[in-house]
């Protein structure tokens, strides 16, 4: 058994800094790359994709970041785990071995996990006795069911640590819980049992600390960020993973960021519910029991980590189809530039609702002013500022509603109070509404499958 | 004495479906004491009136000196269905250290 395994997050989410990986595996040492590419409105705009094009529906950044990642990679070793497989794995897969079939590459083991795509077996699911029920509102899922862009179950690290065991160098998996990326090789090197659930909780909390990188060192920090030094070249965390479920939170020393009690804490408390539940596939983590303690200069160990046992349950995420949306900005200037911009939104509405336009919201923001905050923002002094935005947004079933919105934006720039500017871009188009639908499938009901490609 | 919240803590905040969590982080064990005397969840919900709409829950995690607040219906619907500017709620903690604290 390994004394220590490095592994390094190298992507928050798609749309991530495209060069993170690859300072990743060329500035130090490392044993596996990690990268969550998948958010919730993510796997419906790769359904949509894969529905024009049976080739598509993954992450298209991966083949060109393999092209330059994968010498490396097969030269000091390292291992990459990704769930930017998407909604089509296989291709993106497929892509890969191409990829380093042209690199000469020989002898490369790439490991597809399916399986938890349940879009085309949704009839037979509820037929079985399944619900599906919206985990916050409790509604059937038979208001939505035709309306389905996609829906998939979140598999957990044992899918990845079966792909390992078969010697997989690099794991292409569709929807898989971000955590689960950073367990899954602490259980294979480790050799820890899936009923070791205070090691399961570790190597939970891990993931959940490098599962949007830089954010974890320094980027987005709301504590002292003007001490974050060389933003620039910023340094994506890496957690060094001890058999003991000890983890250091580090990154590597020629990179820019911090890794501080307090950048990891941000991390820590980020998009969590109760902390005593964090619940995944593999156990039930409590955030409540995780120790932090400095290990040197940007190095957090944390200890002591407490879990319980999983759930019968996957989480499922499924999107849908709901209406239109449209949004459109405009700029008012010094003098009286707040009270103009609520002019014009008064003249908007009245021009719209003569014109019978329907929407289901209307929402009218001012950058500069309330657009963060809402209603919790300061009052301003209006005398004082120079220029605020007015941000218009409006959404709705009524297609020709939404589409008439986006024509009558630029009218008030002529039709309305004085010194605006900004118009430009055309007339905004209406878009496409996703919504989201969490629910629950009993962990029987659908089985990983993992398959093995192999290069020349 | 009236203090910024911000001079005694730092935070975190997201989205989790049309809930915002907002997490609060003391930068020292007194600070801890304060944020937990003085953040109680009626407070957090009178601060954000009319931006959160339903309930406010409230956690401890006292080994991180830190609380974390569950907004209820917060985010216009969440997601790519929200038409807020902040659709995912990341400035909300830093709205919340704005708060003044007597103490």
């Amino acid at each position: 058994m390994k004394e220590k395994i490095r592994i390094a997050s190298g992507q928050g989410f798609w749309g991530d800094l495209i060069e993170a990986p690859y300072w990743q595996v060329t500035s130090g040492e490392i044993d596996y790359l990690v990268m969550d590419y998948l958010a919730e409105v993510t796997m419906s705009i790769l359904q949509k994709q894969k529905n024009k094009d049976p080739k598509s529906g993954y992450a298209r950044d991966i083949p060109p970041l393999m092209k330059r990642i994968l010498p490396v990679c097969r030269e000091k070793g390292i291992k990459v785990i990704t769930n930017g497989g998407g909604v089509n794995p296989v291709a993106c897969a497929e892509a890969i071995l191409e990829v380093a079939n042209e690199l000469g590459i020989s002898g490369l083991k790439i490991a597809v996990i399916e399986g938890d795509n349940i879009k085309d077996r949704i009839d037979a699911l509820i037929a079985e006795g399944s619900e599906l029920s919206n985990m916050e509102t409790g509604d059937s899922i038979l208001s939505v069911k035709e309306k389905l862009l996609s829906a998939n179950v979140y598999f957990g690290a044992f899918p990845i640590v079966e792909a390992l065991g078969k010697g997989a160098d690099i794991i292409i998996t569709g929807r898989t819980t971000d955590t689960g990326l950073t367990l899954a090789p602490m259980i294979h090197e480790f050799g820890w049992s899936a009923e070791d659930f205070d090691k399961m909780a570790a190597g939970t909390v891990a993931g959940h600390i490098l599962e949007c990188g830089a954010q974890a060192t320094g980027g987005n920090f709301l504590g002292d960020w003007e001490s974050i030094e060389n933003f620039e070249k910023i340094g994506f965390p890496i957690a060094e993973a001890f058999p003991n479920g000890d983890v250091v939170i580090t990154k590597h020393e020629s990179l820019g960021g911090a890794v501080t009690i307090e950048t990891v804490s941000e991390q820590l408390l980020y998009e969590i519910g109760d902390p005593a539940e964090y619940i995944t596939p593999d156990c039930i983590a409590d955030f409540t029991t995780i120790q932090l303690s400095y290990d040197g200069k940007d190095r957090v160990r944390m200890s002591g980590v407490k879990g319980k046992p999983y759930t019968p349950f996957y989480k499922v995420s499924c999107s849908y189809e709901s209406g239109y949306s449209s949004f459109a900005t405009l700029t008012y200037s010094w003098p009286q530039a707040l009270t103009k911009a609520k002019a014009a939104d008064r003249i908007l509405r009245k021009r719209l609702e003569a014109l019978g336009c329907r929407f289901e919201e209307f929402r009218t923001e001012f950058v500069g002013y309330n657009a963060c905050h809402g209603a919790a923002a300061k009052e301003i002094d209006e005398d004082n500022i120079n220029e605020l935005m007015v941000r218009f947004a409006v959404r709705g079933d009524d297609y020709n509603s939404i589409d008439r919105f986006g024509k009558e934006i630029a009218p008030l720039i002529l039709t309305g109070p004085p010194a605006v500017t900004g118009f430009s871009g055309g007339r905004p188009k209406p878009g496409a509404v996703v919504a989201y639908w969490p629910a629950l499938l009993k962990k029987e009901s659908v089985t990983p499958v993992v398959t093995i490609m192999e290069t020349k | 004495m009236r203090i910024k919240l911000k001079d005694i803590a730092h935070g975190r905040s997201g989205d989790k479906g049309d809930a915002a969590n907002v997490g609060i982080i003391a930068y020292d064990d007194d600070g801890y004491e304060i944020i937990k005397t003085h953040l109680t969840k009626e407070r957090v919900k009178e601060y954000f009136t009319g931006v959160c709409l339903g309930e406010v829950d409230r956690f401890e995690l006292p080994n991180l000196r830190a609380l974390n607040f569950i907004l209820h219906n917060t985010l216009g619907g969440g997601g790519t269905v929200s038409l807020k500017l902040d659709a995912q709620g990341k400035t909300l903690a830093a709205a919340l250290l704005r708060m003044e604290i007597e103490i």
